[in-house]
């Protein structure tokens, strides 16, 4: 019973779950032709060309892409920190 | 009447096609549709040997297209259902032996006289493949609840859609309920979620499909089977009717149940 109640409290991911997970992955890769090194590239860009507008937290922007049935979506939120001081 | 061509196709090998293209095809033509399953798999013959027919074969599907015979004389009559009939692969190893014209040219000149046509695709997405998808009407891809079938049945799907030949179906083949319980096996919803499109049913792991295969006789037509029974009510929802999915937990005594909630069955 102890051993059953240690599995409660440290239980591992099943292996159902598991795959799932690393399905749900592939599958965006596949769809859009876009590695897990693409997509932080293209996040880098983004985030390099909207700081030129707008000053931006880097830590608190999420860019991902999402499953909606058999599309996918780039969903992007950008908290804006304010503008950017211009120094005249 | 014109016929439907259905076609049958999975991307990985081994989940199923030919098996469930010879139980769809039986399965109809038993509650008296008049079938045609036309082995596409050029040089890996296999349709003929699943339905028992293989002593049968006279002419085959390149025969026909290229002129040898007559189309009729390329039908196989099956042994135990009538208006069930087999168009076999051909052994020979040029496999640009057809094209998907040709395949269209012969399904066109086919569907005067019949319900359905099944055509079992080969695995991968070659010509043998584009040959198979061409005359379609419609599509079925059949995955195995596990991380490569299923990947697969996604590129599959997506060429399909390509193509404009409508979203596939969905056959989920050798589904383990126990295991599914024991949360060892991704869930028929969980194959539903992630490939996102409709389920036309659901085939689960029975060992009848073995043993009925060795005789060459179609599981769809033993009464008692789950696979069976599966079958069946996946070829009457291909015919439109509306047919609740079987519950694959039945037949699981409450000890099952109770030592996998108590986690003894991981």
């Amino acid at each position: 019973m102890g051993n059953f109640i240690q599995k409660i409290f440290t239980r591992e991911p099943s292996s159902a779950a598991r795959a799932k997970d690393r399905l749900r992955l592939v599958l965006i890769n596949d769809r859009t032709d876009l590695s897990a090194a693409a997509l932080e590239a293209l996040k880098d860009d983004l985030l390099e060309v909207l700081s030129r507008y707008i000053q931006i937290d880097p830590d608190a922007v999420q860019i991902n892409i999402t499953r909606d049935g058999r599309q996918q979506r780039l969903i992007a939120d950008i908290p804006i920190a304010g503008p950017i001081s211009r120094k005249y | 009447m014109s016929a439907k061509v259905i076609t049958i196709t999975s991307g990985k090998g081994g989940v199923g096609k030919t098996t469930a293209t010879a139980n769809i095809g039986a399965a109809l033509a038993s509650s008296g549709q008049r079938v045609a399953c036309i082995d596409a798999d050029i040089g890996l013959r296999n349709l003929d040997v699943v339905m028992g027919l293989e002593n049968r074969i006279v002419y085959d599907l390149v025969d026909a297209v290229e002129g040898r015979c007559r189309l009729n004389q390329a039908m196989i009559k099956d042994k135990h259902i009538p208006e069930l009939y087999l168009i076999p692969s051909a052994q020979t190893r040029d496999k640009t032996a057809v094209s998907p014209s040709d395949m269209i040219r012969l399904c066109d000149e086919l569907k005067l006289d019949l319900d359905w046509i099944l055509i079992d695709s080969p695995a991968g997405i070659e010509r043998g493949f584009k040959n198979a998808i061409a005359p379609a009407d419609q599509v079925i891809v059949i995955t195995n609840p596990e991380i490569s079938a299923v990947r697969d049945a996604d590129r599959i799907i997506g060429i399909v859609e390509a193509e404009e030949k409508g979203t596939p179906r969905l056959l989920i083949n050798r589904l383990n309920p126990e295991m599914v319980r024991q949360n060892n096996m991704l869930s028929a919803d969980d194959v539903v979620d992630l490939l996102a499109i409709h389920l036309l049913g659901i085939v689960p792991e029975d060992k009848n499909v073995i043993i009925s295969t060795n005789k060459g006789t179609p599981i769809a037509l033993d009464g008692k089977s789950p696979a069976g029974q599966a079958y069946r009510n996946i070829a009457r929802r291909i015919m439109g009717e509306e047919v609740p999915l079987m519950d694959l937990e039945k037949g699981s005594g409450i000890f099952s149940r109770l030592s996998s909630v108590f986690g003894s069955g991981e």
